[in-house]
């Protein structure tokens, strides 16, 4: 019974990738696979466990370290998380659940530029996936939330995302539901409050460990989990792509993200810095609290300000968390807001050496990749997908590779290989 | 002599056997000064999107600023390029301050081989300033061509200016005494030799008999009661001579200086926070564009604000340019602003007190 929904999920899984099924009767608001069967599929992706024991490969002290003391995981916890993430009644108009953005047939993301809230409205900021978000040691792509359980309240009462006026609203609508109220009592033997609605969010979001990969395979000792493209790739990787100083990918550090915050250029691309901290330094004159700090990242320009809205530290300025690299092939579009279609825009983009800013990262430089060799970086990239993806990520992979034959956006060859400076033509200006 | 492992270790033996016994009115104070650290983190740095205006009306009238970028190392693009944006970083920064500085130093060492490309490609990245350049000569410009190039482009490497009534000397301070005749060395190995430490071939700086004769004769009609600002590539003191954080004739260079109420030494080369006073003369080191050095091993002047130990995974930390504000009295605000800390300012408050007030909020590092 189990295998034939998983073949069901992956059937669907394929239909969804390649767009056909866009018009599924299952689709619900906001194009989100409807949320019983998004249950259904989670069911058969058989996520982790919800007693709290660590995942396989991760130390047990690692993982201790990703679960407050006050959150302790419990099976009582996740079931209430899972009950609220797939719950539209969080949102205002009740259209918007946490699995609208944060879709199971998606990547646990939407798979758009930027996330669409209630009543169609669109913030400044790719969904992040919840696929081992517990793994960050912050969250939001500014770290504006220390733990997954700050996180999850704050999309429930932003204006444009979920549109809750506040914490109390939602406890009044669904704080009567006795469903609610019995799996509150068992989870945290209280009433529903808000404070534990992001508790049991986190503890379920906990369970949502993927990290059953190729390479971690290959690593284990199978030396066929990984084409020969890959292996190639995970040298360059470590080497000449210099990848691996921002995003270290081992036992301590499953996910590939050194937790924090890069300038590499992406919003150098559409934004002048200086004129927008200024308007920063005047919107957050009266202090700005968690809800400010939102509204800011979400509704207005300032959302390219990156870091600095949160620490006001000049050289946070257009710098975003390094994301997490799991599961990378079922997350486009990527970069903060959206910007890069395919893998190979990503390393492209890396290739040309970021995008020429004051604030750009010291260790950003031009690779002087040879398209083979940012072939194989894709390849490694695309080999970081969980084994129960795989399907998905198949047809995601050609999708790309089809794309990327036509499509090259960010391919700067000379400014790889050095034979063009970005500077160059400021240098020149300067010799008038 | 001891190593300088042997003297941090018991350095930090000493520190922890402290902390054990302090008392509780001592802890009180160990944890106020933490709680004085971490309020410093929500201090605004001083730029462009600040209201700089209202700081500077706050200190008088008199005050004027002079921002500084030093020590960018450039090699020609095909070898590197990660230092010609950190010298264009620092370009953008001072084009940014509101208001304008009223000229901007630049501290030598411009070029890394001393190759007329990289002083051309210096040169041509600076004409970007908005404030007029002074410029200053590094050992790094200087023993490829013996100063032919650096010249041509900028001029004289010794001269005085006047100011809003300070008087300004730029030094020549890296004179090295002929090392290459003898072992026939070509430009090109005798300045690899001088842009290497720790190697002992090479001499030392100095100001030299030719420079001080002439620092002497341009300071002659200048009265005692001017303030006096003078920019050295090396520091005018002697801190550590394998690294030529070091000036050979340091005493008597001080010597002409002594007889002036108030001196200010601004000097390149260390790429670091350092701070000294030696009797009427204050010493305040600038950041580089390209790299932070480590402190020399065998300890720091007094006075020094120790920065952190840069984060080996960012290249541009440790690395910043600044500001200097000159009060009416020749005493100066010296400003570091680092690329990736809070900024610091080492103020007049602090040097005139001989660091007992106003000190800066930096990481407080057990001394060697």
């Amino acid at each position: 019974m189990r295998g034939m929904t998983a073949g069901v999920a992956c059937a669907f899984a394929v239909l969804y990738a390649t767009g056909a099924a866009a018009q599924s009767a299952a689709q619900g608001p906001h194009g989100a696979l409807a949320m019983a069967e998004q249950e259904r599929r989670l069911d058969a992706l058989k996520p982790g466990s919800a007693k709290g024991d660590p995942p396989a490969r991760v130390v047990a002290a690692s993982w201790a370290r990703t679960i407050p003391a006050e959150n302790a995981l419990t099976p009582e916890r996740v079931a209430l998380g899972r009950k609220l993430y797939f719950d539209p009644r969080l949102s205002a108009d009740g259209t918007v659940a946490c699995a609208t953005c944060h879709d199971v047939s998606r990547g646990f993301t939407d798979q758009r530029p930027v996330a669409e809230g209630i009543g169609g409205k669109l913030g400044r900021r790719n969904a992040p996936t919840t696929l081992n978000a517990t793994f960050f040691t912050s969250q939001f792509w500014d770290g504006r939330a220390a733990t997954l359980e700050d996180q999850a309240k704050l999309p429930i009462v932003n204006p444009i995302e979920m549109g809750m006026p506040d914490g109390a609203a939602l406890i009044a609508k669904i704080g009567p539901d006795a469903d609610y109220r019995k799996m509150f009592q068992a989870a945290y033997g209280s009433a529903p409050n808000y404070d534990d609605v992001g508790r049991a969010l986190a503890a379920f979001e906990r369970t949502l460990v993927f990290l059953d990969a190729p390479f971690d395979r290959w690593q284990d000792g199978d030396a066929k989990a990984l084409s020969a493209d890959a292996v190639k790739g995970f040298a360059l990787f470590n080497g000449k792509a210099r990848c691996v100083a921002c995003h270290p990918i081992n036992a301590s550090s499953p996910i590939g993200s050194d937790n924090r915050f890069h300038n590499i250029g992406v919003s150098a691309r559409h934004q002048d810095f200086e004129s927008l901290a200024a308007k920063a330094q005047v919107a957050l004159a009266g202090g700005g609290g968690d809800q400010v700090l939102d509204k800011l990242a979400l509704e207005t320009d300032l959302s390219e300000l990156g870091r600095f809205l949160v620490t006001k530290r000049r050289s946070d300025l257009g710098a975003f968390k390094t994301q997490q690299l799991r599961n990378v092939a079922l997350t486009a579009p990527y970069m903060h807001d959206g910007s890069m279609q395919t893998l190979w825009d990503v390393v492209d983009h890396y290739n040309r050496g970021g995008e020429a800013n004051s604030y750009l990262d010291g260790g950003i430089e031009p690779l002087a990749l040879s398209p083979a060799e940012i072939d194989q970086l894709v390849a490694f990239l695309f080999a970081l997908t969980d084994v129960r993806f795989a399907a998905q990520a198949k047809t995601i992979e050609s999708a790309q590779r089809a794309r990327a034959k036509t499509t090259r956006p960010f391919r700067e060859t000379d400014l790889a290989f050095r034979k063009v400076i970005p500077f160059e033509a400021r240098v020149q200006g300067g010799a008038k | 002599m001891k190593s300088i492992e042997t003297k941090y270790l018991e350095a930090r033996a000493e520190l922890l056997a402290g902390l054990g016994k302090l008392n509780r009115r001592q802890f009180m104070k160990v944890a106020g000064a933490a709680a004085g650290a971490a309020l410093a983190q929500g201090v605004l740095p001083p730029h462009s999107f600040t209201p700089v205006r209202v700081a500077r009306a706050a200190t008088g009238g008199s005050d004027f600023t002079f921002a500084y970028i030093s020590d960018s190392h450039l090699y020609t693009k095909d070898k590197n390029d990660r230092f010609v944006r950190g010298l264009l970083r620092a370009v953008d920064d001072v084009n940014r301050l509101d208001p304008q500085p009223d000229f901007v130093l630049y501290g030598g060492d411009l070029a890394q081989l001393g190759r007329a490309d990289e002083l051309d490609l210096g040169a041509q990245i600076l004409r970007n300033l908005k404030a007029p350049v002074k410029m200053m000569v590094g050992e790094h410009d200087w023993y490829f061509d013996l100063g032919e190039k650096w010249r041509a482009l900028f001029g004289a490497d010794n001269y005085s200016f006047e100011h809003k009534g300070v008087r300004f000397v730029t030094l020549n301070s890296v004179v090295e005494a002929d090392f290459w005749t003898a072992k026939g060395l070509t430009p090109a190995e005798r300045m690899g030799t001088v842009a290497g430490l720790d190697n002992g071939t090479q001499s030392s700086f100095t100001v030299g008999e030719a420079n001080r004769a002439w620092l002497a004769k341009e300071l002659e009609p200048v009265k005692s009661s001017v303030p006096l600002v003078v920019f050295s590539h090396s520091p005018l003191y002697k801190l550590y001579k394998k690294w030529n954080f070091w000036t050979d004739d340091a005493e008597q260079v001080q010597d002409i200086l002594k007889r002036f109420d108030q001196v200010t030494v601004i000097h390149g080369h260390t790429h670091q926070l350092l701070t000294n006073r030696i009797g009427n003369i204050s010493f305040h080191g600038m950041l580089s564009t390209a790299w932070p050095w480590p402190y020399a091993p065998q300890g720091l002047p007094e006075l020094t604000i120790q920065m952190s130990r840069p984060d080996p995974f960012n290249p541009s930390d440790g690395c910043g340019d600044g500001t200097v504000t000159v009060g009416a009295d020749g005493m100066c605000d010296k400003l570091y602003n680092l690329w990736n800390r809070n900024p610091v300012t080492v103020s007049r408050t602090y040097m005139k007190s001989n660091g007992k007030e106003d000190r800066a909020a930096a990481p407080k590092l057990a001394s060697y």
